[in-house]
C-alpha cells in the first residue's frame, strides 16, 4: 500500500527576487515588486522589503503569507528589545534573532528566503543570507528567490568576494561606491527580468546609510 | 484604622465591609514620591519627582513608555510598577500583532484593573502596592486614567498621586477646566508647576523632575533637561528680574508662596 499524500499544500511560492550588497559605509537592498502564484500574477506592486530597525532591513522572497508572519514576529520582538535595552537592535543582533526565529519552526518552516541588509555597529555595510530554517552567513552580497540562480554568478563575477576559508580573514565588503552598487543592482535585475518569468514589473531599491534610508524605484519589463 | 484583627489576610472582610489589606496597599501609594498627569484634547503630559534614596544613589524611574501612544507614571512600590509596566507593554504588543492597530487605552486599563482585582481575592497573593497614572491617545481622543491597587480605575482630566500630591491636586483643581483647550506648551508648564507645588518650597530644578509628553502626531517621549529648564525659567524668573523696581511685587510673590506653603504643611500628616 503506497503512502497517502495530502491533496493540498500549506505552502505556495509567490516568486520574486531579492538582492543585497554591502558597501564600506552603505548597504543596498533591492527586490522586484511582482507577486505571483503559479503562472498568474497576483499584483505588480507588492513590496518585499521590510524595515525591521533603523539599521536592519529585511528582504524576503518565497511564500509571502509566511514572510508577513515572520516580519510581524520580528517587529514585536524588536519592540520588546527596545523596551528592555532602551535602544534599537543592531544588524548583527537582528541577524541572530532572525536565525533563531526561523529555526524555532524547524519542523514546519517559514517558507521564506531571506536576505538581511544593514549597517553593523561600526557603520560598515553588512549582508546576511539565510535558508528557510535559519542557517545564515555574513556575506558581502547575496541574492535569493526565483532569479537568484541568474543573478548570483554575475555578482560573483563582479564583486569577487574572497573565500571565507582564506586566512587571514578578509573583509567581504565591496570597494564599489554607492552609485556604482545601485547601478549594478539595476543592471542585474534588468537581466534577470529577461529570463525569469517571476521577476519583473518594478524594482524597489533601499539604500541604507548612517544618516538614513533612501528609496528608489525603477520600472522593469512587465511580461 | 490600623492593627485590628481583620487585617491579616486580604481574603478577610471586616465587620464594616472593608478589606484592610487592600486599603493598606493604597497607603503604600501615598508613600511614593509624587507623580502627576494632565490631559488636553490632543495631548497627555506625565510628570514625576526625581527622589533618590540617598545622596549616593540615583533616582528611580517612575515613568515608562508602554507604546508610542501610551505612557504610565507610577507611585508606590516601584518594583510592582515595573512588573505591571512590562505587562502593559506585552499586552500592547500582542494587541498590535493580532489586530494591526494600537491598543485603545480604555481596554488596557480594564485589563490592568482586572489583574489587580485578582490579587484582592486570593489568599496566597498580596495586592500590588502601586498606583498607576496611565495616559494615552486612541481613536476616541486623549485619556488619563488612575489605576488603584484595589482594582478600581477612574478617568481624570488631571490627577496627582504619591506624597504631597494634595498640594498638586489643589493647584490642578484651580486650573483643570481650561486644560481641555490648552496648548501643548501650556499643558507642560502646568505639569511642571504642579510638580513645584509638591516640592514644598524647595527650588525647582530640571534635575528634580522627569516630564514626558504624548499627543496627536507625537509619539511618547521624555523631555530633555534643557527643555524642562527652559519652561522653569519662564516662571522662576520673578525673584531675579525685579530687584530695584518691583520690590513690592517680589514681596507679594514671596508672601503668596509663604501662605501657600503654610496651607500645604497640614496635609503632610497623611
Amino acid at each position: 500500500m503506497t503512502k497517502q499524500h495530502a491533496n493540498w499544500s500549506p505552502y505556495d511560492n509567490n516568486g520574486g527576487t531579492c538582492v543585497a550588497i554591502a558597501g564600506s559605509d552603505y548597504c543596498v537592498i533591492a527586490a522586484d515588486t511582482r507577486m505571483s502564484t503559479g503562472y498568474s500574477i497576483l499584483t505588480r506592486d507588492y513590496s518585499k522589503i521590510h524595515k525591521l530597525a533603523d539599521k536592519a532591513v529585511l528582504s524576503s522572497s518565497g511564500f509571502q503569507a509566511d514572510v508577513k508572519a515572520l516580519q510581524k514576529v520580528l517587529k514585536s520582538r524588536h519592540l520588546v528589545y527596545q523596551h528592555q535595552h532602551n535602544k534599537q537592535m543592531s544588524c548583527p543582533a537582528m541577524a541572530q534573532l532572525l536565525s533563531n526565529t526561523l529555526y524555532f519552526k524547524r519542523f514546519f518552516p517559514y517558507y521564506a528566503f531571506n536576505v538581511l541588509g544593514g549597517l553593523d555597529e561600526q557603520g560598515k555595510g553588512c549582508v546576511f543570507t539565510y535558508d528557510a530554517v535559519g542557517s545564515y552567513e555574513k556575506v558581502g552580497y547575496s541574492a535569493q528567490g526565483s532569479g537568484s540562480t541568474l543573478i548570483m554568478p554575475f555578482l560573483d563575477n563582479q564583486l569577487k568576494s574572497p573565500s571565507p576559508l582564506l586566512l587571514p580573514a578578509q573583509d567581504a565588503i565591496t570597494p564599489l561606491s554607492e552609485p556604482e552598487a545601485v547601478d549594478l543592482v539595476k543592471t542585474v535585475f534588468a537581466s534577470a527580468t529577461e529570463r525569469d518569468i517571476y521577476t519583473g514589473d518594478k524594482l524597489e531599491i533601499m539604500i541604507l546609510k548612517a544618516d538614513g534610508i533612501r528609496t528608489e524605484v525603477m520600472e522593469l519589463r512587465k511580461d | 484604622m490600623f492593627r485590628n484583627q481583620y487585617d491579616t489576610d486580604v481574603t478577610t472582610w471586616s465587620p464594616t465591609g472593608r478589606l484592610f489589606q487592600v486599603e493598606y496597599a493604597m497607603e503604600a501609594v501615598k508613600q511614593g514620591s509624587a507623580a502627576i498627569g494632565l490631559r488636553s484634547r490632543s495631548h497627555v503630559v506625565l510628570a514625576s519627582v526625581n527622589k533618590a534614596q540617598s545622596e549616593l544613589s540615583s533616582h528611580q524611574r517612575k515613568i515608562f513608555k508602554v507604546d508610542d501612544h501610551i505612557g504610565v507614571a507610577i507611585a508606590g512600590l516601584t518594583a510592582d510598577g515595573r512588573v505591571l509596566s512590562r505587562y502593559m507593554r506585552s499586552e500592547s504588543i500582542n494587541h498590535s500583532f493580532t489586530y494591526e492597530s494600537p491598543l485603545p487605552v480604555g481596554r488596557l486599563v480594564v485589563r490592568l484593573a482586572d489583574k489587580a482585582q485578582v490579587c484582592t481575592q486570593r489568599s496566597w497573593k498580596r495586592p500590588y502596592g502601586v498606583g498607576l497614572l496611565v495616559g494615552g491617545l486612541d481613536e476616541s481622543g486623549a485619556h488619563l486614567y488612575y489605576n488603584c491597587p484595589s482594582g478600581n480605575y477612574f478617568e481624570y482630566q488631571a490627577f496627582a498621586i504619591g506624597s504631597r500630591s494634595q498640594a498638586a491636586k489643589t493647584y490642578l483643581e484651580r486650573r483643570f477646566e481650561s486644560f481641555n483647550e490648552s496648548s501643548r506648551e501650556d499643558l507642560i508648564k502646568d505639569a511642571i508647576l504642579a510638580i513645584r507645588e509638591t516640592l514644598q518650597g524647595e527650588t525647582l530644578k530640571s534635575s528634580l523632575c522627569t516630564v514626558s509628553v504624548l499627543g496627536v502626531d507625537e509619539p511618547f517621549h521624555f523631555l530633555d533637561q534643557d527643555s524642562i529648564q527652559k519652561v522653569i525659567d519662564t516662571f522662576e524668573n520673578v525673584p531675579e528680574e525685579e530687584e530695584d523696581g518691583g520690590e513690592a511685587e517680589a514681596e507679594a510673590a514671596a508672601a503668596e508662596q509663604g501662605g501657600a506653603g503654610d496651607q500645604d504643611v497640614a496635609p503632610m500628616e497623611m
